[in-house]
């Protein structure tokens, strides 16, 4: 009985301290999960079409780099704002060029797919810490600076309830902000556009998609290249919008939970989205427990858990979900199958 | 007949394959507006290579294409569709995931705002088209909850969404049962009373006796005849196709059943659903007799089978084999002892698709000498696997270009004969065959029924499982007929009328 008691306690503690940190909690896990979602939209679109990419982790690390280096090599000379702005384009155009690499070894030259993205990731790590120490490193220089995020006027911040959730998407930079945006076109698109239909059919079954007149590898191609730009974008967020400095490896895995996000998603970018949101709020709640421990029975057991267990919550839930949804979620039919056209020459 | 020119007219088509095959040998074919032309020929004889040819999925060496009169060039399917021609492939070309609308609009969307698509028109262009044909279908259903009769016909309903004039149908009533075959026939006389004209594969007599009206015969690349059903029979089309005489009654001796081989007795199993599916079966089978099951399917025939050779664990009762209880042994300890298995779905259970003709003729004893030598047998004999392969498709006249090529490579008929040249060995004591002849033609037909006898006049006892009701009667020496997981009755072959076990199938007689 008094076993059952305390549990009761305890978790009726923990409920109080959830809701008692949830202002402090809302407004960070948007920022926390927009590189994951923007990542996981480059799963969805590159997935739907048939295309296999776990180099997206790479694609977001070299993004974030050349992004940022334009911004800081532009900084002096233009000013903050239009740097940035253009750092944030040669991100995207990385993303994409990138994105054409991958589509070229996938779907012409119809290399493994698991291992041309290993090779992005391995060779991203490797080409951004060799420029990093080449270019960033001696220059002494502060960064590229951060767009200044937008900031609600706070008679409707402080609103009960709607407040929190209003700052939780709109005091933010322009990436998390438009990242709602994105996730509705691109569901809508996917499922109620000629695009979409084409780009599922080719995941599917590229065969039939082929014996109506539709071009297989064009359709990859372009999915391939989209998302890889989305990628882009999400390392420009890390670098322009949310830290401001480049650091080497700076991902930190985040292109592997955006897979995670995206699976959990069951391949659709608003599904993805809600993943990335998971994954963001695991995150969220690891950086607020160390520095708002709760008092009482509670507190003392969540002080005694190492802090590393925290940070490590968004792995660990990856873990769980890729081992738990996996089974049940079905990827696209032909995901990761090269097609190859017979008869042909 | 008119003055008109032909709409569709294929001149001296080749096509050589890289493997060496020729396919397709200077054909020359025409097709008439609002007629029904069937393709006849063997598994294999070149029929599809020249209708993915005319489709724009294979590119011919040589030969030209004329519709209306005028020469055309297909370069891929977009061509074709543009020109009015659609195709019925025989494994059918739909996104399972995707509803019937979106199958069908697929390539060719209603669009509005130059891309947001508008599933409503498609809908109503759909009801509107099926409603011309004379069926019914609801545009919303995802194509993965139909049967395989309605999947067939939203892919003639794509055809005619494309306005297609001209439709090839490959093999359309492999997967059909023969209500839906039926169907699918009126639905054709329908599209050619609407001026249309057809383009009928088949390897079935009857069928294209029924449905064509001209007949064109095709063996081994080259169109070797061409008839119409007024003035030709199904003995004269089945030498046309085969190249020589064929018996399409089976010849056979008296059995002499010798000892009791298989002895299966109060077996019980369940499907994959947990539903009892075979329900305390008791069944013999003699050394030197084939015990023929009839049923329609459903009845227990697969879970019964896939309990014999042990791919299903049964929850009662005994198989004994030549007196020995091997119900609970893996599927390698039956083989040892004397089990070979002709399975009814060669793609999932009788062939690895992308080995070797060579490596699959070795399938069941690879691991054996004299396939593995060396230090523990952990050595392949590539030259004894190449060897048997060569004697084995000799002797069961296996066509591939090859025995290095991949099984996936060869026809149906051929990809057939692999896994009966496998498991048709010399030291059997039981054959458990599920269909063995499914989707074959009747040339391979009759070899693999001489097959069959040849085996049992060596002693072997055989178990065969078949959905052609004439097959179990022409083969068997003894009719066992199978319903809801029981035997309801067994006739000995002399008292095996049509009439008699057709309604044994169907009701189950008092037992059920």
């Amino acid at each position: 009985m008094e076993v059952v008691g305390t549990l009761v306690r305890l978790i009726w503690e923990l409920g109080v301290y959830l809701v008692t940190v949830l202002p402090d909690l809302l407004p960070i896990i948007l920022a926390l999960a927009t590189p994951l979602a923007l990542g996981a939209l480059c799963g969805v679109l590159n997935e739907r079409s048939g295309v296999v990419n776990i180099g997206i982790e790479g694609i977001m690390l070299m993004a974030a780099f050349f992004g940022y280096l334009t911004g800081f090599a532009l900084h002096d000379a233009m000013g903050s704002g239009p740097s940035i702005a253009l750092g944030i384009l040669i991100a995207v155009l990385v993303g994409a060029l990138l994105g054409v690499l991958h589509a070229w070894l996938t779907v012409s030259v119809r290399a493994d797919q698991i291992i041309a993205g290993t090779m992005m990731n391995i060779a991203a790590f490797g080409v951004t810490g060799y420029l990093n120490r080449l270019v960033i490193t001696p220059s002494g220089r502060g960064g590229a600076g951060v767009i200044t995020p937008f900031h609600l006027p706070d008679q409707i911040a402080n609103l009960p309830l709607v407040g929190p959730i209003l700052v939780m998407f709109f005091d933010q930079g322009p990436i998390a902000m438009s990242l709602v945006f994105i996730v509705i076109a691109l569901q809508l698109a996917l499922f109620r556009t000629r695009w979409g239909l084409r780009t599922r059919a080719v995941g599917e079954h590229p065969k039939a998609a082929d014996t109506v007149g539709i071009d297989v590898y064009r359709q990859r191609y372009l999915n391939v290249i989209l998302g890889c730009a989305f990628a882009g974008l999400a390392g420009a967020f890390l670098t322009l919008e949310s830290t401001g400095s480049f650091q080497n490896g700076m991902t930190n895995g985040r292109g592997f939970i955006a897979l995670a996000a995206m699976i959990f998603g069951r391949w659709t970018p608003i599904g993805a989205f809600a993943g990335a949101l998971l994954f963001g709020t695991a995150t969220a709640l690891g950086v607020v427990v160390a520095v708002r421990v709760p008092e009482g029975d509670l507190g003392g057991i969540m002080r005694s858990i190492p802090s590393y267990w925290y940070a490590a919550l968004p792995y660990l839930m990856t873990i769980v979900i890729l081992a738990g949804v996996v089974g049940r979620s079905t990827p696209p039919a032909a995901d990761g199958v090269p097609y190859v056209k017979e008869g042909k020459g | 007949m008119s003055e008109a020119p032909p709409v569709l007219e294929m001149r001296g088509v080749t096509k050589r394959f890289p493997t060496g095959t020729l396919a397709n040998d200077a054909i020359d074919l025409d097709l008439r507006r609002g007629e029904i032309h069937a393709l006849l020929g063997e598994n294999g004889a070149g029929k599809s290579t020249l209708m993915n040819i005319l489709y724009g999925l294979v590119t011919p060496d040589a030969g030209q294409i004329l519709i209306d009169g005028q020469p055309v060039t297909i370069r891929d399917p977009a061509d074709a569709i543009a020109r009015g021609i659609g195709m019925v492939h025989q494994h059918f070309m739909l996104v399972p995931v995707l509803s019937v609308a979106e199958n069908v609009v697929l390539g060719q969307e209603i669009v509005r705002a130059g891309q947001v698509l508008d599933l409503g028109e498609a809908a109503n262009r759909i009801r509107l088209l099926a409603k011309k044909l004379g069926f019914d279908i609801d545009p919303s259903t995802r194509v993965d909850q139909l049967s395989v009769g309605q999947q067939q016909r939203v892919e003639i309903l794509k055809a005619i969404y494309r306005n297609a004039r001209i439709l090839v149908l490959d093999e359309p009533t492999a997967v059909l049962t023969p209500q839906e075959t039926r169907e699918i026939f009126e639905v054709l006389r329908r599209l050619r009373a609407e001026g249309a004209s057809v383009i009928f594969i088949s390897h079935k007599l009857d069928e294209v006796l029924e449905i064509a009206d001209r007949i064109t015969v095709i063996r081994r690349g080259r169109v070797v005849g061409s008839r119409t059903p007024a003035n030709c029979t199904e003995g004269e089309l089945a030498e046309l196709m085969v190249g020589r005489a064929v018996s399409l009654r089976v010849e056979r001796g008296r059995s002499h059943p010798g000892a009791v081989v298989l002895e299966v007795s109060g077996l019980r199993a369940k499907d994959d659903r947990g539903q009892e599916a075979v329900r305390g079966l008791e069944l013999t089978a003699r050394a030197g007799e084939i015990v023929g099951i009839a049923g329609v399917a459903g009845n227990g025939q697969g879970e019964l089978v896939e309990s014999l050779i042990g791919l299903r664990r049964p929850t009662a009762g005994s198989v004994r084999v030549a007196g020995r209880d091997i119900s609970r042994t893996s599927v390698d300890e039956r083989r040892d002892r004397g089990i070979a298995f002709v399975p009814a779905d060669r793609h999932r259970f009788g062939l690895v698709l992308p080995y070797s003709v060579a490596d699959n003729l070795a399938l069941t004893r690879y691991a054996e000498p004299p396939f593995a030598g060396g230090f523990a047998g952990i050595v392949r004999n590539f030259h004894t696997i190449l060897e048997n392969a060569l004697r084995l498709m000799e002797e069961f006249d296996v066509r591939a270009p090859a025995p290095t090529a991949p099984a996936a490579t060869l026809s149906g008929g051929n990809q057939q004969k692999v896994v009966v040249a496998r498991e048709f060995r010399h030291d059997l004591k039981l054959l458990v065959l599920d269909q063995p002849t499914r989707g074959l033609d009747v040339g391979s037909i009759e070899f693999i029924h001489k097959q069959v006898i040849a085996r049992r006049d060596e002693g072997v006892a055989i178990l065969l499982v078949s959905a052609e009701l004439d097959e179990v009667l022409d083969l068997s020496d003894r009719v066992l007929v199978m319903f809801r997981g029981l035997v309801v009755g067994t006739f000995p072959a002399e008292e095996a009328q049509r009439e008699k076990v057709g309604l044994l199938m169907a009701t189950g007689g008092s037992r059920a």
